[in-house]
């Protein structure tokens, strides 16, 4: 039986606007808050839209505790009458979008500054990991796995057997990101890998190597969320938001995560967005390792289960090629700077839509999809999202 | 395939005793429910009352049914090993110390999946056998081990640091003279330690017996500070394993004896002599909890069951036996910081002299050896040895006050 077309409200007349990126450093001796604020200040600059006029506020952080939001809008002067705080993780960025899109298109605030920004001290990463939930405490960090690593690594073992994917396929990701990001000056990886060194890596937590992981940095990611005739007061180019999705804690049934909770909900996905996955002219996924890429090129409908590694191995996934993926290089090649890494591929989708990515520009890209996936909270990770935007260049 | 343990070999004695770093000690007050269950060897999980779901990690709430009335509940132990990593470059330092270090995620029989540290001879896709160890931290970690018996199976480098196996360790038996020190002694030889065992007053007749035979018999009186650091100065530095048989068990209440001079006894062999034991050899054993497979591991105290529950007939000595309960606990939270874990065995009466006209079950000093080199190997925390002591734990669970009307009669 057909699904029924999505009877969701459409975005219609919202748009975001202003992609920005403080460009990453592997250590930062400075706070998540300087960090935050340097995003916010860029915002300013680039709309040039007061900082006291946005009227809408959304943090994403890992580091900036104690503080939350709250405690931001204090320290950068900042009066709202919206503000948010999601701890989504790979997820944040969607989720910011969403939530800022509906209350600026109910008129419950004009302009929303979305940012997500992290420091990287020499331990703060150890930290994160010590601290990140409840059951990785009781459960997971006392066995050595702190981190995701060896979460994913078990997650990756179990999908590559159950699938028959070899590590050359998930290398292709890896690669073709690391061509990409070639062309972003912003990335932290600055020399071209190729297949055989993915393949001689130094083993991080069998079968993750080194060039299965992202390398945790600091920097910041923020956007601008409003109603069209804002941007277009202000001489703004914007994105419009064609649909988007979010799910947490899906397919529980998995015994060990074959799934992202985008499989539950990508058939109302494209039904809001009014497209199918082979109109988009690039796609950015949430790549935290190779392996969960994959995963989401099946469940976001690309190819079917289990046929991902025959997916990548048919299409080249640089920014020429004829399925130009992670264009900016994707965590793995620009850096992990903690929740700013759900950011990445949405300012640059933004970027792209705009026809504002400079040199790792799609040519003609008008319609593309950005994905978020966060949260390893016990064995798997927890949430996921996605959205379709669309630019007119 | 696990390759037999190795005699370790002597210590140069220029290098630097590797510190002990501990794993990761956080839980939730959830979580340390699954201490208790690894303390006392069990395999238990929260099990939801109203809608009958084990649920792992520790939950305060059912996820089948938001029940908040969860129970630690012995649980099938049977799982399949459903994936696996070998994790190579660790962001803690005592696994990073450790690496490359074998962890897999194992499918429960009875519902949950549960991340737990595995044995060299754990198949993927092959079914385990859970267990709760306590780590060198003292708190709870799952273990898989495989379904079946396998070679050399207690020398798996990661079953060693779960457990404290007295094979290839040193150990110091505190009381040669009495049945239980003597049988101690000789079931850790059984069991591949190296055993010194103290004897007070050495010029006093001693007989040994052929079960000592492979033991060093060395001068230890506990009451007396100096002899206990004369010898923490001759071997405290290799004394892996202490096991403190200290006894002094006199029939008598309170109220119907005249002075303290029996009390005084009591205390003096019993409570000071375990404290003059744990200041002149806990701190070296602390500083080697993480030196080598025969690093510092365990410290096992032979306890009276009725030092948690007062037996008025032998009234004085269960309470200077509480009083060693109660400083055990003081001396396991300081040794934890090494690694080093205090085990407590509580016994029923023991079939020795001083239990004479006690009616059976006692306990056959044999049967208190064999529990503790148990204890070791399998690296739990709390052990009731005999019928009596098992029947105490359980009173005392149910109804304390039953329990002490009854040894008050």
């Amino acid at each position: 039986m057909a699904k029924p077309a999505s009877r969701r409200t459409p975005y219609d007349g919202v748009v975001i606007t202003t992609p920005v990126t403080i460009p990453y450093q592997r250590y930062s001796i400075e706070s998540a808050q300087w960090w935050i604020g340097r995003a916010l200040r860029a915002l300013a600059d680039a709309s040039g839209i007061a900082a006291r006029d946005f009227d809408g506020f959304c943090l994403s952080s890992f580091t900036v505790g104690p503080d939350t939001a709250i405690g931001l809008t204090q320290h950068f002067g900042l009066s709202v009458r919206w503000l948010d705080t999601i701890p989504l993780g790979g997820a944040s960025a969607i989720a910011a979008l969403r939530r800022a899109a509906r209350a600026v298109q109910a008129g419950d605030c004009d302009v929303v500054a979305c940012v997500a920004g992290d420091t990287n001290h020499v331990d703060s990463f150890r930290r994160t990991l010590e601290n990140f939930s409840r059951f990785a405490q009781d459960a997971v960090y006392p066995y050595g796995a702190g981190g995701a690593n060896a979460s994913f690594a078990m997650i990756a073992r179990h999908y590559m057997k159950r699938f028959g994917v070899g590590r050359e396929d998930l290398g292709r990701i890896a690669v073709a990101q690391r061509a990409n990001a070639l062309n972003n000056p912003h990335a932290l990886m600055k020399t071209p890998l190729t297949v055989e060194q993915y393949m001689a890596a130094r083993p991080i937590a069998d079968p993750i190597h080194l060039y299965d992981c992202v390398m945790p940095c600091a920097g910041a990611e923020a956007f601008l969320v409003m109603r069209e005739e804002t941007a277009a007061a202000a001489g703004l180019k914007g994105a419009k938001i064609l649909a988007s999705i979010e799910r947490h804690n899906a397919r529980i049934d998995d015994v060990v995560q074959n799934h992202g909770g985008w499989v539950a909900d990508i058939d109302d996905l494209y039904a809001m967005a009014g497209l199918r996955p082979d109109a988009l002219d690039f796609v950015q996924t949430y790549d935290d390792y190779p392996v969960i890429v994959m995963m989401q090129l099946e469940d976001l409908g690309f190819c079917a289960k289990g046929e991902g590694a025959a997916f990548v191995r048919a299409h080249d996934l640089t920014i020429g090629g004829d399925f130009p993926h992670n264009t900016s290089g994707g965590q793995l090649s620009v850096g992990q700077a903690g929740a700013a890494g759900a950011y990445l591929g949405v300012t640059e989708a933004i970027r792209q839509v705009l026809g504002s990515a400079g040199p790792t520009q799609v040519a003609g890209a008008r319609t593309g999809l950005a994905s978020g996936f966060g949260m390893i909270n016990y064995d798997r990770g927890l949430s996921s999202g996605a959205v379709i935007v669309s630019g007119d260049g | 395939m696990v390759e037999p343990l190795q005699q370790p070999e002597r210590r140069n004695p220029l290098r630097r005793t590797r510190q002990p770093s501990l794993p990761p000690v956080g839980r939730s007050r959830a979580g340390m429910l699954l201490t208790r269950a690894a303390a006392e060897g069990r395999f238990a999980l929260q099990r939801c009352d109203e809608c009958g779901a084990f649920c792992y990690p520790a939950h305060d709430v059912c996820p089948g049914c938001l029940s908040t009335d969860l129970k630690l509940t012995d649980a099938p132990d049977g799982g399949t090993l459903v994936s696996e990593t070998v994790v190579r470059v660790p962001a803690d330092v005592y696994f990073r110390e450790r690496a490359p270090w074998r962890i897999g995620m194992v499918k429960l029989d009875c519902g949950p999946t549960v991340i737990a540290h595995l044995h060299a001879d754990c198949g993927e896709a092959e079914p385990v056998r859970m267990s709760l160890q306590l780590d060198k931290a003292g708190q709870a970690a799952a273990f898989a081990r495989p379904a079946g018996d396998t070679a050399n199976a207690a020398d798996d480098r990661q079953w060693r640091e779960m457990t404290a196996s007295p094979k290839f360790r040193r150990v110091l038996v505190t009381n040669g003279r009495s049945a239980v020190g003597q049988a101690t002694a000789a079931a850790l030889v059984a069991a591949g330690a190296k055993v010194h065992v103290g004897i007070a007053e050495p010029w006093k007749p001693f007989e040994a017996g052929k079960a000592l035979e492979a033991c060093t018999v060395v001068p230890l009186d506990v009451t007396d500070e100096r002899s206990v650091r004369d010898l923490a100065a001759d071997i405290g530095g290799k004394v892996d394993i202490l096991i403190n048989t200290g006894e002094h068990t006199r029939p008598g209440g309170l109220i119907g004896r005249h002075g303290t001079a029996t009390i005084m006894d009591e205390l003096s062999q019993t409570y000071l002599g375990f404290v003059h034991l744990a200041q002149a050899f806990g701190p070296a054993m602390r500083a080697r909890g993480a030196d080598g497979i025969d690093s510092a591991a365990a410290w096992v105290n032979v306890f009276s069951v009725y030092a948690l529950a007062n037996w008025a007939a032998y009234g004085t000595t269960s309470a200077a036996e509480a009083a060693c309960v109660s400083l055990s606990h003081c001396l396991r939270g300081e040794l934890r910081a090494g690694g080093v874990r205090v085990v407590n065995l509580f016994t029923g009466p023991l079939d020795t002299e001083w239990f004479q006209t006690v009616p059976p079950p006692k306990v056959a000093p044999k049967a208190v050896a064999k529990a503790i080199v148990s204890a070791l190997e399998s690296g739990v925390e709390e052990v009731f040895v005999g019928d009596v002591a098992e029947d105490v734990r359980q009173r005392l669970e149910a109804n304390p006050k039953a329990l002490e009307r009854d040894l008050g009669a």
